[in-house]
């Protein structure tokens, strides 16, 4: 028989045997059903199972423009976060069900969500801690592209719109002479720098929900970073609180912690943004 | 279609430091990745960048623990030109403000790490990897480089060549995963792979879900050959139930591993008397796997890693992220209690062959960090190694891609380095399914200008994805299982000839069944199925070659372990293993390793620890 990608001659060729097709279609009923199997037996096994509320959107799928919930049953067992259950319901039921994820280990930021009615990193939330069912849905205040994904363009503007790279008015020049700085210094902006750029503070932010152009606590932490670390050039400072102080910078903030609420990183973000404000202060700069 | 100077094909360490190095030389770079750059797993890296920065350190140090500890399997000019050139390297990321831990006097901390001769180990905290692919996107940003992120890199567009070295690499072609467009890419110098790793491969990896091998499968399908595939480092501590890393820094730190019978298994059982838990990776990982064969591990599966006597203030100032590790992925709280572990899959030694320059026998065609095999870690990779790599070869690259004449290379590419013909016996013949295989592209595009090679690889790719959306077929993710199954079951850290041909039936079968693979979901939209399912025929490739290299190289050497052949044999396999791909054929030969380095002769000696 032949193995050639199926084309129309093969079709009419193979008629009276069984077609390329046809056993593609008779090796995926196989599967389907095995698989079937498998899912009914791997939930009876399961000694506690969970529900999912999934959020799902396709502007080109028939049936999907209009946005929907599906629910998807998953066995459960100790340990198992929000992605395992995610991609147990994909891998199980519907290969279509769509949501960015890579390291599985809270550091790419891909999976920030909207689960139970808050901005988590699904990798690193524990389906045991959460009611059931359980609610998963893209991140508010951004366009979705689809399911559960959703358009990052915006948070990446306000990244760049700070400037975000380390910038000092002279490196040293002896060989192999590094700049110094204080393991003080360094602890000082250690946890401003383990942003991972998840977008998670910037959706649970009412200011940024009303003003588009409001910078958000993840630019404003990364002009912090940078800011506040002794090495960073004199002129290049007085710059970057230029930006940071504008009319859409810190003093929008109206220290509502949400964004340090959501933060899987721990980043005292609302702290930075007053610091910030002090530093604009101090530093005698022009009010908007 | 787009054009620019220099095309980089992924954007994690590698890439990014090739882009910066090609635009330092005046290139027009643009970095063409599928994933954004800072969700790259270059961000995962715990542990750090060896360099020999102090007075009393120096590089030929770093050499020679580097070729010790790839049981002299590496070419001395790759790993001299690296050791010599990582401490500029570290520096320059100092200048571009990586926030590096420090010493009270202000300089940038250094560590010991396992296989070291010297404490040369520079870190920050035991996140060192988030921060260096941080530090280097935000140059890229400074620089104004393009980046077409969420485009995925399906193919290479190469010349028709018969023989691989005549070929040229003209560009690529990508699918922008949130539109479906499907583009080519022109390239006016070079395309440069920095794809990363294939851990994807195996099921317990550290690595990420997007470490599919993407470049080493497309670079090998186009001609390139691939090299010591079968050296497959296992990281000693994972956590058993995910996979993620537990750093190498707790054993630095002083960190000791523990048996069942709370014995220190390293010494007690005298898998390393003299390094004992810093030993090197591979002798740690078969330690491990020896206690839990014997009956002396925890649960049947793991051994436990302490770090409680370090002290809080220890632990919270240089390991704190891994208490977060430990508590968010195993629900261990480090300070009170010992971290399981296990071995797992973590670093692919082997990949696309490349000259010191970065640079592989198709002209054109470039690749650097964990994808390329230049080749430096040899048989195993020392711990802090890899980092300092992508520097020192993703720059390289960078530079030689845009035009900058480093000097001739010495190390040979290509089937003209050939000194041994390779025989392997296989139950199964490997390669594509036979010559009318749809999936099993052939190697090169046309003999055409450069427009018309890109233009044929582009209608390639959209024949080859309109017929994986419309076809109604099998998900790819029980294939993807298969072949994961396998290669865990029988690839592993200790390998025997009838397990490594298990897998290669296994691995056959599994090409079969790719062949009714088909995408359910029918958007053009985002469609991660589209992109896992063309993912997992790389997977198969890199399958296949790491079985094939297992099964030919009948010695112990680094991580590869066989059981009939338990000792190191350097008369006979002081040599590369290389596959070629011609056509869908699988080519089997044999390079010998270049042990004259710039200043000594390495002479292999008995690697103990």
């Amino acid at each position: 028989m032949s193995t050639q990608i199926e084309t129309k001659e093969t079709e009419d060729e193979e008629i009276e045997e069984q077609s390329p097709g046809e056993r593609r279609r008779e090796i995926k009923r196989q599967r389907a059903e095995n698989r079937a199997k498998r899912v009914e037996a791997e939930l009876d096994e399961a000694e506690q199972t969970r529900r999912l509320k999934v959020f799902r959107y396709d502007p080109e799928v028939e049936g999907k423009e209009e946005p929907r919930f599906d629910d998807f049953i998953v066995p459960f067992h100790k340990g198992m976060t929000i992605l395992d259950a995610l991609i147990y319901a994909r891998d199980h039921y519907d290969s279509s069900l769509t949501f960015r994820h890579s390291c599985r280990q809270a550091v790419c930021g891909s999976d920030a969500l909207f689960i139970n009615g808050k901005q988590r990193l699904g990798c690193k939330t524990q389906v045991g801690d959460l009611e059931d069912p359980i609610r998963i849905e893209p991140l508010p205040h951004q366009d979705v592209v689809k399911d559960l994904v959703v358009d990052m363009e915006h948070f990446y503007d306000q990244m760049h719109a700070v400037e975000p790279f380390f910038d000092p008015d002279e490196t040293p020049d002896g060989e192999l002479e590094e700049q110094r700085q204080t393991p003080e210094n360094r602890e000082y902006v250690k946890m401003a720098t383990r942003c991972i750029w998840c977008g998670a503070c910037m959706s649970s932010c009412n200011i940024a929900a009303g003003d588009n152009e409001y910078l958000g606590p993840a630019a404003i932490n990364k002009a912090y970073r940078f800011a506040m670390d002794e090495r960073e050039g004199e002129n290049r400072k007085q710059e970057r609180l230029r930006i940071i102080e504008q009319e859409h910078g810190v003093w929008r903030c109206q220290t509502q912690f949400s964004c340090t609420e959501v933060c899987p990183k721990d980043i005292p973000l609302t702290e930075h943004i007053q610091e910030l404000k002090r530093e604009a202060v101090k530093n005698n700069l022009k009010f908007w | 279609m787009y054009e620019h100077d220099v095309i980089v094909v992924g954007a994690g360490g590698a890439g990014l430091r090739a882009a910066i190095a090609a635009h330092e030389e005046g290139a027009d770079v643009a970095l063409v990745t599928k994933l954004h750059p800072v969700r790259s797993h270059t961000g995962a890296a715990e542990g750090g960048i060896n360099a020999a920065l102090h007075e009393e350190d120096s590089w030929d140090l770093h050499a020679y623990d580097t070729m010790k500890g790839a049981d002299y399997l590496s070419d001395a000019p790759a790993v001299d030109t690296f050791a010599q050139e990582a401490p500029d390297e570290v520096i320059q990321l100092e200048h571009w403000g990586m926030p590096f831990s420090r010493e009270e006097d202000g300089k940038v901390s250094q560590r010991p790490f396992g296989g070291l001769s010297f404490p040369r180990t520079t870190y920050a905290g035991a996140e060192t990897g988030h921060h260096l692919l941080h530090t280097m996107y935000e140059q890229v940003v400074k620089r104004g480089i393009e980046v077409y992120d969420e485009w995925y890199v399906t193919n290479l567009a190469v010349t028709d060549h018969d023989d691989p070295e005549d070929r040229e690499c003209h560009g690529c072609v990508a699918h922008d995963i949130k539109s479906g467009e499907i583009a080519g890419f022109h390239a006016n110098n070079g395309v440069i792979l920095a794809t990363g790793g294939l851990g994807q491969v195996f099921d317990h990896t550290t690595n990420a879900v997007a470490n599919t091998g993407d470049g080493q499968a497309m670079a090998y399908r186009a001609g390139v050959p691939i090299e010591d595939m079968e050296f497959v480092q296992f990281h000693p501590t994972t956590l058993p139930s995910t996979g993620v890393l537990i750093s190498e820094g707790v054993r630095g730190e002083g960190g000791i591993l523990y048996n069942d019978e709370e014995e220190r298994l390293m010494f007690e059982y005298g898998y390393a008397n003299n390094d004992g838990e810093l030993a090197s990776r591979d002798v740690v990982s078969r330690a491990e796997l020896t206690e839990v064969n014997e009956g002396r591990g925890i649960e049947d599966e793991y051994v436990h890693l302490d770090m409680r006597h370090l002290g809080e203030e220890r632990i919270l100032d240089r390991l704190e992220n891994i208490l977060h590790l430990a508590e968010d992925f195993e629900g261990v709280d480090g300070l009170d209690e010992p971290m399981p572990v296990k071995p797992g899959q973590h670093y692919e030694m082997g990949g696309i062959e490349t000259d010191e320059n970065g640079e592989t026998c198709i002209n054109g065609l470039y690749a650097a960090g964990e994808c390329a095999c230049v080749s430096m870690h040899g048989a195993n990779r020392l711990g802090g190694n890899a980092l300092p790599e992508l520097l020192v070869f993703g720059a390289r690259a960078g530079r030689d891609a845009a035009g900058k004449d480093l000097g001739d290379a010495q190390i040979p590419t290509g089937p003209s380095a050939e000194s041994e013909d390779g025989d392997v016996d296989t139950p199964v013949s490997p390669g594509a399914l036979d010559s009318t295989d749809g999936d099993a592209v052939a190697d090169g595009g046309a003999m055409a200008d450069p427009e018309t090679v890109i233009e044929d690889a582009v209608a390639r790719e959209q024949e080859r994805i309109e017929t994986l959306l419309e076809r109604d077929g099998v998900n790819h993710a029980e294939v993807r299982d298969d072949i994961q199954e396998t290669m865990t079951a029988n690839v592993n850290v200790f390998r025997e000839e009838d397990n490594l041909k298990q897998a290669l039936e296994d691995i056959r079968k599994a090409r079969e069944q790719y062949k009714h693979v088909g995408v359910s979901d029918p958007s053009r939209t985002f469609n991660t199925d589209l992109i896992h399912t063309i993912e997992t025929r790389n997977i198969i490739d890199l399958a296949e070659a790491i079985t094939l290299g297992a099964l030919a190289r009948e010695e112990f050497r680094g991580a590869h372990w066989r059981k009939k052949h338990q000792e190191r044999k350097d008369d006979e396999w002081l040599k590369h293993t290389m596959l070629q791909w011609n056509d869908g054929d699988v080519n089997l030969y044999y390079k010998p390793v270049m042990l004259e380095g710039f200043d000594q002769t390495y002479e292999p000696k008995e690697r103990s620890y």
